[in-house]
């Protein structure tokens, strides 16, 4: 991730759920592609199981699928 | 219902000539009465000075259940109007007026304790911020897929998916607007984590961004009417008596913690359903404003729910203890009216598939 210019990055562990980034201008996902940050706060996905990667799209407390039999 | 023909009257006009005007931000007009309170307010507020007269303590007490009285939720929503946009041939002064004021309190308290009456709350009451804050992620976590945003996600015809929207356009019109009033009466860290969530619902320093416009935008584009006259006089006692618990709380100081804990509610039950209802909007090909609306939500009330939780909720226990339990009363309000207004909601979309359209 990237920080404005002189801007101060922060980073907020929020329990069972994604990591909050103030200040960050891009987030570079796994597979190397740059994501702009179009808001003032994002939420970073870190279940792996947000279908809009790397955001974080509450999938976290999403019901889990029943195991398969 | 007579006040339906207005909606269709509008939707058939606005599809011609109205469909890309701006939202109106101006005052709307008075919406169709519907019993003795909202019948009275209504004419109590357009009568000239001097021969004005509101709603008595026996018209509010002869209410059983107001939660789910549509008069009584329409004459609370337009006195709350008073307090926002204001309504077109209403005295601006009449937002203070001690007899309104008089009469809206009566409405107030007779709600405000059926929706206590109504909550169940958790034994024992959480007291610490991080309590608190475990206790509104335990209230909010979706067990089972939401029944209303599935159906719009996988079964909604055309018309029950405008329906729907039509329906919740009464709330997200005026989306945040409410939230306002609660910012002045709290400070500290609890305050930057408001003002961070509004700053993002009114557009983050763009105004296209604005929610409330968004949305607008999307029935804009569906041939449907922006102002929210025509919404309010179709709208349901529970779909009002939501949008009037947000407000009766944000509108209390003394109800601080209460408007704090709804919001964090709202905000942590949003972002599913919103993607289900993002996903329907695209099985039914509508205009991509529509989709942008939901799928802005997906993203954003991912952030306002654990903004709202612990900077919010978290960060206002710890300045006032007091309100831990108040905190959790609005949650739960928001969370069974929500529920409420939602089944009522889905059962009529399958009762009347045509609503809309006939
Ligand atoms: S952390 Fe929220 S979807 Fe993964
Ligand atoms: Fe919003
Ligand atoms: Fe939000």
């Amino acid at each position: 991730m990237t920080a404005a210019d002189g801007a101060r990055l922060e980073v907020t562990l929020c329990p069972g759920g994604p990591m909050l980034l103030r200040g960050a201008t891009e987030v570079r996902d796994e597979d190397g592609n740059l994501h702009p940050v179009e808001r003032p706060v994002v939420a970073l996905c870190r279940c792996h199981r947000s279908d809009r990667l790397p955001w974080c799209d509450s999938s976290h407390k999403a019901p889990r699928p029943a195991p398969d039999p | 219902m007579s006040s339906r023909h207005t909606l269709r009257r509008q939707l058939s006009r606005s599809a011609d000539s109205e469909g890309k005007q701006a939202p109106p931000n101006g005052p709307m007009t008075l919406p169709t009465p519907c019993g003795t309170l909202s019948e009275s307010v209504v004419s109590g507020l357009t009568a000239s000075a001097g021969r004005r007269s509101f709603p008595t303590d026996s018209d509010v007490r002869a209410v059983t259940d107001p939660v789910h009285d549509r008069d009584f939720q329409l004459a609370l929503w337009v006195l709350y109007e008073l307090h926002h946009r204001g309504l077109a041939g209403v005295d601006d002064t009449l937002e203070w007026d001690p007899d309104l004021l008089g009469a809206r309190r009566r409405l107030e308290t007779v709600f405000e304790t059926a929706v206590r009456d109504l909550v169940e709350l958790p034994d024992p009451m959480p007291t610490t911020s991080s309590e608190v804050a475990t206790e509104l992620r335990r209230m909010t976590i979706s067990g089972t897929e939401p029944e209303l945003p599935a159906f719009l996600a996988r079964e909604a015809s055309h018309d029950q998916f405008l329906d729907y929207l039509a329906e919740r356009a009464v709330y997200h019109l005026r989306e945040s607007d409410a939230q306002c009033f609660l910012l002045p009466r709290i400070g500290g860290g609890a305050k930057t984590a408001l003002a961070e969530i509004l700053y993002d619902e009114f557009g983050a320093g763009r105004p296209d961004r604005l929610h409330a416009d968004i949305f607008a935008r999307a029935l804009a584009d569906l041939g449907m009417p922006t102002g929210l006259a025509s919404y309010v006089d179709d709208a349901d006692a529970l779909t009002l008596a939501s949008v009037n618990v947000t407000t009766l709380f944000n509108l209390h100081r003394r109800l601080r913690g209460a408007a704090a804990g709804h919001l964090a509610a709202f905000e942590a039950t949003s972002s599913i359903p919103c993607r289900l209802i993002a996903d329907g909007a695209e099985r039914l090909a509508l205009p991509a404003s529509v989709v942008d609306y939901y799928v802005e939500h997906v993203e954003a009330d991912s952030v306002h729910e654990q903004v709202a939780i612990t900077g919010l909720c978290g960060n206002l226990v710890d300045a006032e203890p007091d309100l831990a339990a108040d905190v959790i009363l609005g949650a739960a309000a928001c969370l069974t009216i929500d529920t409420l207004a939602a089944d009522r909601l889905l059962a009529r979309l399958r009762e009347q598939p045509d609503r809309i359209a006939s």
